[in-house]
């Protein structure tokens, strides 16, 4: 049987290749210049030109029209707003010279294809054209700067409150622990030295500011309206905290402390509430029911952001922003950091 | 063999009558000297292009693989299973390992191997000496050596797949500590190891290359040949050659480094380790200089890609409009400007990774800049068209295609470079559709351009024109639908590289775009067949070529269809105008090769 196909698939072959053969034969007979394009293939491709504009065009506004509802909901934090509005503004300016300059080419594409009777013009060069292209976009960089730069210099900004929330994010494969400071409202130092079964986030144990650190896995809180401050560190390799609801990321790195601030100013219980991430949330429960998955409600996330190995697709922690008095409450429950003291 | 050395030499004792020297079987070519060890640079293109081909198919399919994994995350599928092994693909489904591996890799082949060492491999050796008017490269020798050392580079990355642990699994950016311990990832382990030997052969390998392009342009020129009256690509090449040169170093010191810390114990980027239940020895060290080193590199690396293709870009559409291009002084201008800034942006990649903000500044004012050189680039591309002649070559469709790709992706990069955007869009895959788009798109899409081009140079056959035709649009509507739905994904929040997204509900309703964009890819990957039936079949069996089938000004087309040894017959031809001369008034043609000596009252380069 198998030498079968085989017998048939090389006599499949040497019938391709006569018939090739008889298609090259009668194609250097005629002496015709197939490679050469024709008045047709220019219309045809011109045409194609403009057509493929309008489905590039078209596909676009549909992707806009279809997928925005998913798109990331408004901004839990203050200074998201800042980004957003940028963002929103850049979009403006980006997407006109999408289709502006697209168009151009498309349009040109289509309107200047070939044809034997016709000459191109011999241009060169435009001083005029080409000081107006060179100038429009410096003008319109240099108010993307000078915003760009405001809005970064406003959010990489140091002390903004006086007394402001302060958080540890500890990264490691493959999860992360959120640390706060405790009564004394102060971290204990770290010593990677230390770190065990334990002392899981490596804290000095001979530091006495350690004693009532609060270690939590899982979830963490942090209160609407206070402005939290993030320090991270990470155990082993490069992390990354990226929390797309508030517009906020920083990556984590081993033998460094880096940090991030923002305020919360949408509980977890008011976005819940918001028609966009209703739409969204009903949709994913939707798909989950098909599939058999239990419903889900909205949360916060905290991702990581930088590759790190094989489960760095499953790296999160959930943050819950509540009401001060509910996170006070929540991290009274919470218990503090008991080391085995080493000899 | 003696006139196979020096070009030099040969242009010297060469330059009239010894015209017969260079017909065949008056030196004694074996197989291995002419085809193997060659030291031709037509040969020696040829190697790399193939060689490039090749590991284009192999990254594309690597690519198909992760995206079924995406697409349809648990879903078994047996070939799976039968391509990467019952280990890496048990039951047809991808394990979480080998997805990272197979993204790593596809990554590091993409721009190294296809578009770095097969883009400019391939170009610039065919079309220096070509469009120059040069016997061959300033030195055969070391142009041989550089493709040998891309050929052993490209084993040792190929064979890194066949190991037991699997090749390098840390990103094609390899950021330590990831990289550097074997606990962290079994990628890391001698994956790693072969792939810092690989990349430390492809620099070799590239500097070979750089040096040599960069002295046969500016030693080798013909008689006449002014670098104002060179053809854009080799400005082009000329400018990423000494971007190659200058960066290539940084990464294999960056590389060497790496290699230190992973087995000598020194901690350049380690410190603070505690993994696979010990902490590491090593303090005081900072994976940031790694990453400052590898962007250093990185940068001006996705211009050494770009360049090229918009090089060949600016002939093609020239060429193919009938026309002058436009700003020819204003597009080596903004070359050079690309490739000076290109320098001096490399921090914009790193503005999440705790980098002091003020110096996030100081690279997002730079990184801007660049929008205005490339800007100037887009509109001399359209402007050639206009009031052009358009003949549609399948190599012109893919220009126009790659001034699309050029135009789309370079707008989001205006996003990505503004690090209050950054923030939240940063490794995301908003950044995945940005560089796939401006840098992966527009230069494979010169590649291809390119190779529709200067088939005729390369195997003395025509490439099929229906079959380029339906190669292109299929692969332009395809490569859109891949890439860019990714803006849409990266808006919402999906990180990069994650093995699945559905991990998370709160991006169970976007699975819907990834299998869009898997089903494009699909169709996108079937469409290179169609590439590769043409390629191979007109290889051998295409029409054959006239000499200058395109009605090109430039000095490649004035020698005859053969491969000559020393590239002319006779005498190497005089230049006596610039290569632009299309539809000059006052001429008969809608062409005036190079070659033709300037009327009494004719002004060069366009002067009036």
């Amino acid at each position: 049987m198998t030498l079968l196909y085989i017998l048939a698939f090389v006599l499949l072959c040497i019938a391709l290749n006569q018939l090739f053969k008889v298609f090259e034969l009668s194609r250097d007979l005629r002496g015709d210049k197939l490679y050469k394009t024709t008045d047709s293939d220019n219309k045809f491709n011109g045409r194609a030109m403009l057509l493929f504009m309008f489905i590039f065009f078209g596909f676009f506004i549909w992707q806009v029209d279809t997928y925005s509802y998913r798109l990331l909901p408004k901004s839990a934090s203050e200074h998201g707003y800042l980004i957003d509005s940028l963002m929103n503004a850049n979009y403006v300016l980006v997407v006109l010279v999408f289709f502006v300059v697209n168009g151009f080419l498309f349009f040109f594409a289509w309107r200047y294809h070939g044809t034997k009777d016709r000459k191109a013009e011999y241009i060169v060069h435009n001083n005029k054209l080409e000081m107006i292209w060179t100038i429009v976009p410096a003008i319109a960089l240099a108010f993307i700067i000078i915003f760009g730069l405001k809005y970064w210099n406003e959010i990489m900004k140091r002390n903004n409150e006086a007394n402001p929330i302060k958080i540890e994010l500890y990264a490691k494969q493959f999860d992360w622990t959120a640390r706060y400071p405790g009564a004394d409202n102060e971290f204990g130092i770290d010593d990677y030295m230390q770190i065990d079964g334990s002392n899981s986030v490596g804290l000095d144990t001979l530091d006495t500011r350690c004693k009532d650190d609060i270690l939590v896995k899982n979830e963490f809180h942090i209160p609407v309206g206070r402005e939290i401050v993030f320090q991270f560190r990470s155990r082993d390799i490069i992390h990354s905290a990226f929390m797309p609801h508030f517009r906020a990321q920083m990556n984590c790195v081993p033998g460094q402390i880096t940090s991030f601030r923002f305020k919360p100013v949408v509980t977890t219980a008011e976005m819940r509430k918001d028609a966009h991430v209703i739409r969204n949330i009903n949709e994913i429960n939707e798909i989950r029911s098909k599939r058999g998955e239990d419903a889900i409600d909205f949360d916060y996330l905290l991702l990581c952001n930088k590759i790190c190995g094989a489960s760095h697709y499953n790296m999160q922690m959930k943050i819950v922003v509540d009401t001060e008095k509910d996170y006070i409450a929540w991290l009274m429950k919470q218990k503090t950091f008991k080391p085995i003291a080493k000899k | 063999m003696e006139h196979n050395t020096h070009a030099g030499v040969i242009e010297g004792h060469n330059l009239h009558d010894h015209a017969h020297a260079h017909d065949h079987g008056d030196h004694h070519e074996t197989f291995v000297s002419k085809y193997v060890f060659s030291m031709d640079h037509k040969v020696i293109s040829r190697q790399f292009l193939i060689t490039a081909v090749v590991m284009a198919v192999i990254a594309m399919v690597m690519s198909i693989i992760f995206r079924l994994q995406l697409a349809w995350p648990g879903e078994k599928f047996a070939f799976i299973e039968a391509l990467m092994g019952r280990k890496w693909g048990a039951d047809g489904i991808l394990n979480p390992n080998a997805y990272l591996a197979l993204v790593t890799i596809h990554g590091t082949i993409m721009v190294f191997f296809v578009l770095t060492g097969g883009l400019s491999g391939t170009f610039s050796n065919l079309l220096i000496p070509y469009q120059i008017g040069a016997r061959d490269m300033a030195s055969g020798f070391l142009n041989m050596l550089s493709y040998w050392f891309f050929f052993i580079s490209s084993t040792i990355m190929l064979s890194s797949l066949f190991i037991e642990d699997g090749p390098a699994s840390a990103g094609w950016t390899i950021y330590p500590p990831l990289s550097a311990l074997p606990e962290a990832i079994p990628g890391s382990k001698l994956g790693m190891t072969l792939w810092l030997i690989s990349m430390s052969l492809f620099v070799v390998s590239s500097l070979l290359g750089s040096l040599n392009y960069i002295v046969t342009i500016i030693n080798l020129r013909t008689k006449g040949m002014t670098m104002t009256r060179l053809p854009l690509t080799i400005w082009a090449f000329l400018v990423t050659a000494i971007l190659g040169v200058l960066s290539f170093p940084v990464l294999f010191s960056a590389v060497l480094l790496l290699i230190f810390d992973r087995s000598m114990g020194t901690s350049f980027y380690l410190s603070d380790i505690y993994i696979g239940g010990k902490p590491l020895e090593q303090v005081g060290g900072s994976p940031i200089l790694f990453e400052h080193l590898f962007w250093f590199l990185g940068h001006p690396e996705v211009y050494i890609v770009i360049l090229p293709a918009l090089g060949i870009t600016s002939e093609i559409i020239a060429t193919n409009s009938r026309k002058p291009i436009f700003g020819y002084r204003a597009m080596i201008g903004s070359m050079i400007a690309i490739g000076f800034l290109s320098f001096i942006v490399w921090g914009h990649h790193m503005f999440m990774t705790g980098m002091n903000p003020f110096l996030g500044s100081v690279f997002v004012f730079t990184t801007l800049l660049i929008a205005i050189p490339s800007a100037v680039k887009a509109f001399n591309y359209i402007t050639t068209l206009w009031k052009g002649n358009i003949q549609y070559t399948p190599a012109m469709l893919f220009s126009i295609g790659l001034v699309s790709s050029f135009i789309t992706g370079g707008v989001t990069g205006i996003i990505l470079a503004d690090s209050t955007l950054d923030i939240t869009i940063h490794d995301t895959y908003f950044v995945v559709a940005h560089f796939h788009i401006v840098m992966g798109l527009s230069a494979i899409f010169g590649m291809f351009a390119g190779v529709y081009h200067w088939f005729p140079k390369m195997f003395l056959r025509m490439m099929n024109k229906k079959l380029g035709y339906l190669h292109f649009w299929t692969t332009f509507l395809g490569a859109y639908g891949v890439f860019f739905p990714m803006h849409f994904l990266g808006m919402s929040g999906v990180p990069r590289r994650y093995y699945t997204n559905s991990n998370f509900p709160l991006f169970d309703n976007l699975l819907d775009i990834n299998q869009f964009v898997t089903m494009c890819a699909i169709f996108a990957a079937f469409a290179q067949v169609i590439f590769l039936i043409n390629f191979f079949y007109s290889m051998f069996r295409g029409e054959k070529a006239n000499q200058n089938p395109w009605k090109s000004n430039t000095l490649e087309w004035t020698n005859p269809v053969a491969h000559i040894h020393g590239n002319w017959p006779g005498a190497l031809p005089e230049v006596h105008r610039w290569p632009y001369d299309y539809s000059k008034p006052g001429h008969a043609e809608d062409f005036v090769p190079q070659t033709v000596a300037l009327a009494l009252d004719e002004h060069d380069g366009g002067e009036h």
